[in-house]
């Protein structure tokens, strides 16, 4: 059971933490489809650059500037040149799925630097919870602190609120004196280069070395993630704790019913597809009415001007 | 202090929307700046509120040369605009609505942003729930909202621009009082309307812009009549209402019940004659709008009697109600009534009566120019919808409106509007009656009520509150009845 939901905390690091970055880019107003391209290449990019230089921290920095330089191509995009988003976003994708597949080809199968397992002293000697959260790498703590850090920026702090402003009302935001479409790129980019640490966590933590499949359709399932949170840190983060429950599950229980084995690892994503019904249900808004408290938590509302360009008339 | 605009111009194209603008505003007026739709006003006061450049000419206030490059100068400079739909985030509460943007610490301290809430709001005597959802309150609570937050954040010009539109009598009243108070307290108070009695009621003193040149300045009280010749540049004669005969009961409701939303109406009673104008007054959400929804078709009556022309249609669907004559027109015009991205001519194709599959575009063209011709549309056949002027829309919608109609149902037909489309707008309508059709219209203008209606019905929480023939009121009294007050 401990080990179970070891790997449940530490499969889900990473994908909380672009799932994170999603959210606040599109919190900001501007849709990151990219994500299953940015999340490979960047893998791709920290598991050369760190198997060259030998560090794996080298790779990371490697990776989120491949993740911010594709998102501020889209920002870039749609903010200034006021392309459609989700066409930018679905052709990027594209370039860079390839892209990682292309250049990443020979280094199939070698093995690079990896971030080492970190147990927190004292506190990983905790019963259960201590094996649980505190006996994990690096990653998986900077995605504890992610979520804490998105959550108290988001609705703790006046550029939390303004972010919600621009993604909300742009032209309110603007009328109040606000630089929308500055905040709206500089969100991107860093939601972007979240997104590609998460890409360098895969290569170089969570398995071992490159290999095309290695992210495949995880960055489709950040994006559903952030629809599943509400946009809401907390839930953001759950949705991930979920998926990645189910992930372990079905890889657990391929040898206990090996006829099932083919199905199992696609469970997750229609049940995905569920979790989407019941949170987008009249009686889960009911909820949001009920416990006016939760409302933020409990709300399932895309920012009003998501995928919108904002024009100073 | 003064606020001086000095020599404005902007253009936009060929077209010139500020042509050398000045006047002068002193320190505790309140300064009415009429003009007609177009006139340049709305332009000059994004001008002013940091929204666009002026081509050239300077904004001048206490002796000190402003530039204002965007909201944020004009914020700094102490000049607060308060657009005419309040500029609020709807899902964020009251209190972080007024928190945003605002300068401070990065880390929020809500309880702090509390106190000062409560202090601003009741130096103006507003009243707040600060953990209630933008969203859920009125248009008048959003500017109540917006005024307290300027005030806040030391606003020392604030600009209105058609505050008014969309909020009920009792708010406007409010909104008047609060308006005086702050010019009272040394505030310069931009009032920007197009509506005369406003003006003549509240302001101080006036600046009359037409085709962007300032025409007239003045301290009220000025005749009306001089307002209108320098608002249009010509006398404009009001239409009176004659009555035509009345038909038999064309509409019957007895004992409906009806429920939208928060709205329920309990046991509705009412006779529509053919031929009869019935002006529904009250508040917004009292009731109206789920009546002319019911009418129409589009909600069904919980219970009770809703018969058109003698045949029961409480169960019948929309299109049957349009096959029985009916005919409605939403206040949301852009959203309910016209279609975004296509032309005048592919309007008129969308809902004539020719089934072929195949568009006759000549043809089509040739009517929708008649049609423009006929109600006197700014636009060419291939103008887009949403390109037109909120009075050419209207415009527009009646032309739309086929010709055998029984019954018309109407949702603010002349909001936002100046007076000449309205006045344009009710010629064409009460043209109808002589055919027998009926008009059931919901307002928020007590003028416009009076001045067309047969009879208008009260509405007051969801009951009809009072029934009265036009001619037997005044503005006074049925401001009472819409406040839910009998006058004594």
């Amino acid at each position: 059971m401990e080990a179970t939901l070891n790997s449940i905390v530490a499969a889900a690091a990473p994908l909380i933490i672009a799932a994170l970055g999603e959210t606040i880019t599109e919190k900001s107003g501007i849709i990151n489809l990219s994500l299953e391209g940015s999340l490979r290449l960047s893998a791709m990019t920290a598991f050369v650059i760190a198997f060259w230089v030998g560090h794996a921290l080298v790779g990371f920095a490697a990776a989120a500037l491949v993740g911010a330089a594709i998102a501020a191509i889209i920002a870039y995009s749609s903010i200034s040149l006021k392309l459609n988003q989700i066409a930018v976003g679905f052709v990027l994708t594209l370039l860079a799925v390839d892209l990682a597949s292309f250049l990443g080809d020979s280094f199939v199968g070698e093995r690079g630097p990896r971030v080492p397992a970190l147990p927190i002293p004292f506190l990983s000697d905790i019963p259960f919870v201590g094996k649980v959260l505190f006996d994990h790498n690096l990653v998986v703590y900077a995605s504890f602190v992610a979520i804490g850090a998105t959550w108290w920026f988001f609705y703790h702090t006046r550029p939390g609120l303004i972010i919600q402003g621009i993604g909300e009302r742009p032209e309110a935001a603007f009328a109040r004196g606000i630089n929308v479409n500055k905040l709206r790129f500089w969100y991107t980019v860093l939601g972007g280069a979240m997104v590609g640490i998460a890409g360098a966590s895969y290569s170089l933590d969570v398995k071992l070395g490159w290999r095309e499949t290695l992210t495949l359709n995880l960055g489709w399932i950040a994006l559903a993630l952030v629809i599943f949170g509400g946009w809401h840190p907390l839930r953001v983060a759950l949705g991930a704790y979920l998926f990645g429950a189910l992930q372990v599950l079905a890889f657990q229980l391929q040898d206990v019913f090996p006829g099932v084995s083919q199905i199992l690892p696609v469970a997750p994503f229609p049940l995905m597809i569920l979790a989407l019904v019941v949170v987008h249900s009249a009686w889960f808004k009911r909820l949001g009415t009920r416990y006016p408290k939760l409302r933020n938590i409990l709300g399932s509302e895309a920012p009003a001007a998501l995928g919108t360009v904002f024009e100073r008339e | 202090m003064a606020l001086e605009i000095r020599d404005i111009y902007k253009h936009f194209g060929p077209v010139r929307a500020n042509d050398g603008i000045s006047f002068t505003v002193q320190e505790g007026s309140l300064h009415g700046i009429l003009g007609e739709n177009g006139a340049g006003k709305s332009t000059l006061m994004k001008i002013l509120s940091g929204f666009y450049g002026a081509d050239s000419g300077a904004v001048i206030l206490n002796g000190e040369v402003l530039e204002l490059g965007s909201p944020a100068d004009a914020i700094d400079a102490g000049i607060g605009m308060l657009h005419q739909d309040p500029l609020v985030f709807l899902p964020l509460t009251v209190l972080d609505n007024f928190a945003l943007g605002s300068p401070g610490p990065i880390p929020l301290d809500r309880s702090e942003i509390l106190e000062e809430l409560n202090r601003v709001s009741s130096g103006l005597g507003f009243e707040f729930d600060p953990s209630r959802l933008a969203g859920s309150l009125t248009i008048g609570e959003r500017q109540q909202l917006a005024i307290t937050r300027l005030m806040w954040l030391g606003a020392k010009v604030l600009i209105f621009d058609e505050p008014t539109t969309g909020i009920s009598a009792t708010q406007r009243l409010q909104l008047f009082a609060t308006l005086r108070k702050l010019a009272e307290n040394g505030l310069i108070v931009l009032f920007v309307s197009h509506k005369l009695e406003e003006v003549e009621d509240l302001c101080d003193s006036v600046t009359i812009i037409r085709q962007g040149r300032v025409v007239f300045e003045a301290e009220m009280p000025v005749p009306p009549e001089t307002l209108v010749e320098k608002m249009f540049g010509k006398v404009f004669v009001e239409q009176g209402h004659d009555a035509v005969p009345l038909g038999d009961a064309l509409l019957r409701l007895s004992g409906t019940v009806l429920t939208e939303g928060t709205t329920h109406i309990k046991d509705l009673n009412m006779d529509v004659a053919a031929g009869e104008v019935i002006g529904l007054a009250g508040l917004e959400g009292s009731g109206q709008r789920a009546l002319l929804r019911a009418c129409s078709g589009l909600l069904e009556p919980k219970a009770g009697v809703l018969s058109i022309d003698g045949k029961d249609m409480s169960k019948a669907s929309y299109r049957d109600h349009l096959a029985a004559g009916v005919h409605y027109l939403p206040a949301g015009r852009l959203e309910e009534g016209l279609v975004h991205g296509i032309s005048i001519t592919e309007h008129f194709v969308l809902t004539s009566e020719d089934k072929s599959f195949f568009i006759d575009w000549k043809a089509a063209e040739k009517e929708a120019e008649s049609e423009i011709g006929d109600y006197s549309i700014k636009g060419d056949p291939g103008s887009h919808a949403e390109g037109l002027s909120g009075g050419n829309q209207q415009r527009l919608l009646l032309a739309m409106i086929p010709d055998a109609v029984k019954l018309l149902l109407l949702e603010h037909p002349t909001r936002g509007l100046d007076v000449e489309s309205a006045a344009y707008v009710w010629t064409r309508l009460l043209d109808r009656r002589l055919e027998g059709t009926s008009i059931v219209f919901a307002s928020a203008d007590l003028d416009e009520l009076l001045r067309y209606s047969d009879r208008i019905v009260v509405f007051f929480g969801g009951e009809v509150f009072a029934v009265r023939n036009a001619s037997d009121i005044d503005g006074e009294e049925l401001g009472y009845l819409i406040g839910g007050k009998q006058r004594v």
